[in-house]
């Protein structure tokens, strides 16, 4: 068992939803980063998931596409990021996910990507452009280690729900809209029959993301799903507050207060 | 049964699950629409009376006596409607657009010939129309923004990462995957998740069943060689597909080498690319040791992109097609001499397999047979071959 079946076997003990914060890794910079990843753990993250930066990002939006742009032009390099996470493990056991583009993985060598996931300690891959139908692509190299690879499945999913499910480990990422990362006005008519579904179809915890900003998005989410994950807002709230910690770990409490 | 998403190696789907019912629904009825009567009656009926096909086959006479070699014919795209190739396949995949019931076409675009043609077929089939194009390219090809303006599209200017052709298609992904219910994404290369490729050959491959035809009936046998340019490779791999059994023919792919290889500023995939995964495509693609998309160089805007389609790349590994490339300013002695010998002003990015060609016909026999795709034509680039010159226009 890994740190995030561990983490949501805890929260379950406890009946207690997760919360997952998202941070572009390099945004404003690696020593940066390493600060903002215990700042959001002392306010009551459950899993953190760091960004890998990628050039041409097709799943986000503007504003993690911004921290993306922002954190490339700071130098960062895929072996920075793993040393990175060398460090926060001397310090914390928190639970960590990468989100990373498969383009990324792939350019820079599948097995030794992997390899170094697992020796510098993170957890979980979070892999938006790879769809089921490309798993095999990397299916291999993970079945070896103790990494969740955990699925994205989408309001639009609909028959492929149960085949999605059939490989999740850790989570399931369920993507509360249509389009990109980032806030929205509103969330899909159906986003609650969608999650309900998911559900249905596996005992794995299911977690809400794209588009959860505000208190109320996480309070709705908590009611049907096991957890939420906020990336675009707590982003917005770190180049806004001029990489302020104390400010993000009020934003993290008023999310969960 | 589905069609085969891979080429070798190569293609494949890497996008976000968001839009993989979005790409089955499409192949689907891709399948089973586009292999119908109906369908094949309909796009050759807009292929003859709209876009003006089939173009002809040009013996450049004057050209070929110029360079005392083999023989040159001309494949005249620039002559359709709209002015280059982008044309067959954007009427292929409107059709299929229709059928399915969608209301609304996206397109990405480079050079702006494929963002003018889907503002055509857009205007001609009453859907609304949106174009996705980098603001580097909106400055090149003010020419074309217009044209697709008056044409009733919206030209939407995209900044993100290079401002060029791949960020466009970042865009116009991102923007499909939030509406594809009533948007179809009309894809203009080879490139893009499967059925992209499969599909955008199938509509362009009229180009070499053409040719073939016509140099039959011309010259009584097949070409020795057929030169086209590559982009992401959509005129070649039309010109090239229905040639590909026919081994004695040899096919050159010609990509754009800017500045020059050595300089690293340059849009020429083969040359220096590896496998990687872009637009949801595994193919050969410029990028760096961590995977990061290289910022591609070519005077010309059409072939200013960092991969190629898959297919390219299985054909480039099993040997069929070779692939070279050609520099800013061969391209621009290639356009000069054509205007100069034959009064026909070619694209820029057709330049490019020009150039080859002129290169290569005077070390052949005066039996031999070249035929260059001429994509596209070229009044689009009067403005940047001024600058090119130095002249103020």
């Amino acid at each position: 068992m890994n740190r995030i079946e561990e983490k949501f076997k805890t929260l379950k003990e406890k009946n207690k939803k997760a919360f997952i914060a998202y941070i572009c890794a390099g945004d404003p910079s690696l020593e940066q980063s390493e600060k903002l990843v215990y700042a959001l753990e002392e306010a009551g993250s459950d899993i953190i998931e760091l960004g890998i930066p990628f050039s041409d990002p097709l799943a986000d939006g503007p504003v993690i596409q911004a921290a993306s742009i922002r954190s490339l032009n700071g130098g960062f390099k895929i072996r920075k990021f793993f040393d990175l996470v060398k460090k926060i493990r001397q310090n914390s056991n928190v639970a960590l996910a990468a989100m990373v583009y498969y383009s990324t993985i792939f350019g820079f060598g599948k097995e030794e990507f992997v390899k170094l996931c697992e020796e510098s300690g993170i957890d979980g891959l979070i892999i938006p452009d790879l769809p089921y139908e490309e798993y095999d692509e990397i299916e291999e190299v993970i079945s070896k280690t103790n990494l969740c690879l955990i699925p994205l499945i989408a309001i639009t999913s609909r028959q492929r729900i149960p085949m999605l499910v059939k490989k999740a480990k850790g989570f399931i990422y369920c993507v509360s809209s249509l389009g990109v990362t980032g806030e929205r006005k509103s969330f899909d008519k159906k986003v609650d029959e969608f999650i309900a579904e998911v559900k249905k179809n596996t005992d794995i915890p299911a977690c809400v993301g794209f588009g959860i900003s505000k208190k109320e998005d996480v309070e709705r989410f908590n009611k049907t799903a096991d957890g939420v994950i906020v990336g675009s807002a707590i982003v917005k709230n770190i180049f806004e507050s001029n990489c302020d910690e104390n400010k993000l770990k009020d934003f993290v409490s008023s999310l969960l207060s | 049964m589905q069609l085969n998403k891979d080429f070798g190696i190569y293609g494949g789907q890497y996008v976000p699950e968001t839009l993989m019912n979005t790409l089955i629904d499409l192949e689907n009825n891709y399948k089973q629409y586009c292999s119908s009567d109906e369908f094949k009656n309909e796009y050759m009926h807009y292929m003859k009376q709209y876009v003006g096909r089939p173009s002809v086959l040009y013996y450049a006479e004057s050209m070929t006596k110029k360079l005392n070699g083999a023989k040159i014919y001309l494949k005249r795209e620039d002559l359709n409607h709209t002015g280059a190739h982008k044309i067959n396949n954007a009427i292929g995949q409107a059709l299929l657009a229709k059928h399915m019931g969608k209301t609304k076409v996206i397109a990405e675009t480079g050079a702006g010939q494929h963002g003018v043609a889907t503002a055509t077929v857009a205007a001609l089939f009453g859907m609304e129309c949106e174009v996705y194009m980098g603001v580097e390219d909106i400055e090149r090809q003010k020419l074309n923004v217009f044209r697709m303006e008056l044409l009733g599209a919206k030209v939407i200017p995209v900044s993100s990462g290079t401002g060029t052709l791949k960020d466009a298609t970042n865009e116009a992904i991102r923007t499909w995957a939030a509406r594809a219910e009533d948007t179809f994404y009309i894809i203009g290369s080879v490139v893009g998740p499967h059925p992209y490729p499969t599909m955008v050959r199938d509509f362009q491959r009229i180009i070499g069943d053409e040719t073939k035809k016509q140099i039959i009936e011309a010259e009584g046998k097949l070409p020795d060689k057929v030169f086209a340019c590559v982009g992401g490779g959509s005129n070649s791999m039309g010109m090239f597909y229905p040639f590909i059994e026919d081994k004695q023919v040899e096919l050159i792919g010609v990509e754009a080498a800017g500045l020059g290889i050595e300089t690293g500023e340059h849009a020429a995939a083969f040359a220096e690319g590896k496998t990687g995964i872009l637009h949801g495509m595994k193919s050969t693609i410029l990028q760096n040791e961590d995977g990061l998309i290289k910022q591609v160089y070519s005077i010309s805007a059409g072939l200013d992109y960092p991969g190629v389609g898959p297919e390219h790349s299985y054909l480039k590994d099993i040997g069929r097609v070779k692939y070279i490339s050609a520099t800013d300013k061969e391209a621009i002695d290639a356009f000069r001499f054509l205007c100069k010998y034959e009064g026909i002003m070619p694209a820029i990015e057709s330049s490019h397999a020009l150039a080859k060609a002129i290169e290569t016909a005077p070390s052949m026999d005066k039996q031999s047979v070249i035929v260059v795709c001429l994509s596209g034509r070229g009044d689009k680039d009067v403005h940047t071959v001024a600058k090119y010159l130095g002249r103020k226009i």
